[in-house]
């Protein structure tokens, strides 16, 4: 049975307190979003929680959010307990100047791909990551292309006249 | 309209003998073995996979060993997108085969980049390598698939025996700077 | 008498003395991206020791398309196209998955009718993924015939999508509130005669393969993962199945009425390849058993819901009604904006968990859109399973994890 979303945020304010930022359920679902200083802290108390039980990581991805100013780049994380079906997302957010979150392989060894990803796409330092190189994009790309700043189309190409093509 | 009784080429014929030239025997032999190398690399694979299992058949049409090698391939099938990580392995791989070969570009990707302008993505393999036959279709089916074949056996049964030497070829192979 | 050819100094030391280093030297062998026993580009450096691998380096992204990219340009309706390319063996589910949750942020209930239609389409999607996964496994095994047995059944499924959809491989199957058409007779016709024959055919593959001894010696305790393994890197899906551990996705969140029908979830004991092999096989059965269950009790009702702003008119009342004109203009010209919100939808694919996570700004095109593919999360495990393989070994065992390449780089 699932752990109510009340009693499972409760937990996340007495584990970290201040490092607790902002918390929602939109449709249902926990979100919280934690400073990067309290966040490892937090997953392995979620993980090795006996009741709880978060034991596996669903998804790790990035977000750009160009209004936010201050915490542009973030990192969202999905848990997932499968002994009580519960679901939680925790997001982490950093400046876009020097991006930087503690690496989530301390605790998943999933998160190590996943945060390759996240930095091909959008350049966050996952300090403590073993092999923090990109993934899936040319090794010689010298920008992240997932920022909102960067256009989707190739820029070097002359055959496809752009008034034409909507663009 | 698949004619499976071949009638033979133009030539002269008696008794016992036949002559004809020499480019249209080798022409002829040439277009019923072109041995495939799938370069396949998504959706347009899983059609091609489905072409060559027992419903479509290419087998029938001279391509029955599938080489992996392309030092052992005629014709070099491109299916799916390439993207611009895996641009100078499938030139890598045109450049070992060896003469005679021939290039389809199967699919919408392969052919022009298909739905995916992006920054990631070759926009049509013609960019690093000439292309005989284009095949449009995402994925195409089977049956355009086969056709594609078809014009490629156009194509090695009415050139010359060497098309390497021609001035044309020898033209377009420098502008893709293949030495 | 010295050698004098070892002696001369301009030769290489091509018999070194210390035998030691000769024997220490491994050898890099470079499987991929083209090559044939690879499902897809991916490359994998391995270091060799003679035939036995000492560890590897996996590279992927040879065919990244920026999926994630595109559709932070693209309206909702014009993103299911993009699904379709993930895992294109099982491309219904993929449009499916993204369905519902573009369903889930708007609100939109679907009837139970196109509830039922989707569960069909998912299941045979299922199974024509299964098919390809088992009968490639065989083929890489060395049995051609297989292969070439169930591919003639995947032409069959084919022929459904053809008449639901039409189109053979990437199906852009549905819309956002429910199916673009109705099943029509000839559709519910072929689905109940492929229920009718293909069983027959896929106990025969069965026999050839499920206790045949060749094929058992080659995979059976090769490849094994053990459940702590596999949850760690984020497994889902058979091949967790086959570790031991039974979730899917259908049974823990389900979705699309999968809780009206009754199936089980077969799950193996080690985690070898043979069995996900035998994993795989017992869910084609068990999909048999949920496509008959809802062809049998498909509902009657509406095929699509009730959602004027998303789900396009018809099209005799867009050329003779005010409103449904409007509705048709404003929704493919982008015209109506969406919620503002995040959701996150998981369907079971055919590779495990596939999900969705959507946030939404309130524009025609997603503020960002994440897919979270099985494939590229469990395929970091495989350097790490092939460590101390054979060669030959860790080909079935790739082939085993069934990675397609379109899911892992997207």
């Amino acid at each position: 049975m699932p752990f109510s979303n009340e009693e499972i945020l409760g937990f996340v304010q007495t584990t970290i307190g201040e490092g607790l930022v902002h918390s929602s359920e939109p449709f249902d679902f926990l979100t919280i979003e934690v400073k990067p200083e309290s966040l490892l802290h937090l997953v392995g108390s979620l993980k090795n929680h006996p009741q709880y039980q978060f034991t596996f990581m669903t998804d790790l991805c990035g977000v750009h959010l160009p209004e936010q100013k201050g915490k542009e780049l973030g990192a969202v994380y999905l848990f997932h307990s499968w002994t009580t079906n519960t679901r939680i997302r925790v997001k982490t957010f950093a400046p876009i100047e020097n991006p930087s979150i503690p690496s989530m392989t301390a605790h998943f060894n999933s998160a190590n791909w996943m945060e390759r990803e996240t930095y091909d796409f959008y350049g966050i330092n996952f300090t403590g990551h073993p092999n923090l190189v990109r993934i899936l994009n040319v090794d010689d790309m010298d920008y992240f292309p997932m920022r909102k700043e960067y256009p989707l189309e190739d820029q070097v190409r002359r055959d496809k006249v752009d008034s034409m093509f909507g663009r | 309209m698949i004619d499976t009784n071949q009638p033979a080429p133009p030539g002269l014929e008696g008794p016992g003998f036949f002559a004809t030239s020499m480019d249209k025997v080798v022409g002829l032999a040439r277009k019923n073995s072109l041995w495939p190398l799938p370069f396949a690399t998504s959706c347009c694979g899983i059609e091609f996979m489905a072409t060559a299992a027992s419903h479509y058949d290419i087998a029938r049409f001279g391509s029955e060993r599938p080489s992996f090698s392309p030092r052992q391939a005629d014709l070099l099938m491109v299916m799916g997108t390439i993207a611009k990580k895996m641009g100078p392995v499938l030139r890598m791989t045109y450049e070992q085969m060896a003469e005679p070969r021939w290039v389809i570009a199967v699919g919408a990707c392969a052919s022009s980049g298909g739905i995916f302008d992006t920054y990631s993505v070759l926009q049509g393999i013609d960019r690093i390598i000439p292309v005989d036959v284009y095949v449009p279709g995402c994925p195409p089916r089977p049956e355009q698939i086969i056709e594609g074949l078809l014009k490629i056996q156009e194509l090695a049964a009415n050139e010359t025996t060497r098309r390497r030497d021609t001035e044309e070829y020898k033209a377009l192979l420098e502008s893709y700077s293949i030495s | 008498m010295e050698n004098q050819l070892v002696k001369n100094s301009a030769l290489p030391d091509l018999f070194p003395t210390d035998k030691e280093a000769f024997a220490n030297e491994l050898t890099t062998l470079n499987l991929g991206p083209s090559h044939p026993a690879t499902h897809g580009v991916f490359q994998n450096v391995l270091q060799m020791d003679g035939e036995r691998i000492v560890s590897g380096v996996s590279t992927i992204g040879y065919i990244h398309r920026a999926f994630e990219k595109i559709a932070e340009h693209r309206p909702f309706y014009q993103i299911t196209p993009l699904t379709d390319r993930l895992n294109y063996c099982s491309a219904p589910i993929n449009n499916m998955g993204w369905h519902m949750t573009v369903e889930k942020l708007l609100g939109i209930t679907v009837p139970k009718r196109a509830q039922y239609i989707r569960v069909i389409a998912m299941e045979l999607a299922r199974i024509s993924d299964h098919l390809i996964c088992n009968s490639i496994l065989g083929l890489d095994a060395g049995a051609f015939s297989g292969f070439l047995y169930v591919f003639q059944e995947r032409e069959k499924i084919y022929e459904i999508y053809e008449e639901i959809c039409g189109s053979r491989l990437t199906t852009n199957m549905g819309r956002v509130g429910g199916m673009e058409r109705d099943l029509n007779p000839k559709a519910i016709a072929k689905i109940k005669q492929f229920l009718i024959d293909f069983p027959a055919v896929w106990k025969e593959f069965g026999d050839l393969f499920n206790r045949n001894r060749i094929f058992m010696d080659r995979v059976i305790n090769v490849g094994a993962i053990s459940k702590e393994m596999a949850m760690d890197y984020g497994f889902t899906g058979p091949n967790l199945r086959a570790a031991g551990i039974d979730y899917d996705v259908r049974v823990m969140n389900p979705y699309s009425s999968y809780e009206d029908f009754q199936f089980d979830i077969p799950v193996g004991e080690n985690g070898d390849t043979y069995d996900r092999f035998m994993v795989r096989n017992e869910e084609v059965w068990q999909s048999l058993r949920i496509i008959q269950q809802a062809i049998d009790n498909l509902p009657e009702g509406p095929y699509h819901a009730d959602a004027p702003h998303y789900y396009l008119p018809e099209k005799e009342d867009v050329y003779t009604k005010m409103e449904a004109l409007i509705y048709h203009f404003k929704i493919i010209m982008g015209e109506i904006d969406a919620p503002v919100g995040e959701v996150y939808h998981s369907v079971e694919g055919g590779n495990g968990e596939l999900g969705f996570y959507l946030m939404s700004d309130g524009g025609r095109a997603p503020a960002r859109l994440h897919f979270r593919r099985p494939c590229f999360i469990f395929y970091q495990a495989y350097a790490e399973m092939a460590k101390g393989m054979m060669l030959s070994d860790a080909i079935l065992v790739l082939s085993s994890l069934n990675v397609i390449a379109g899911e892992l780089d997207a």
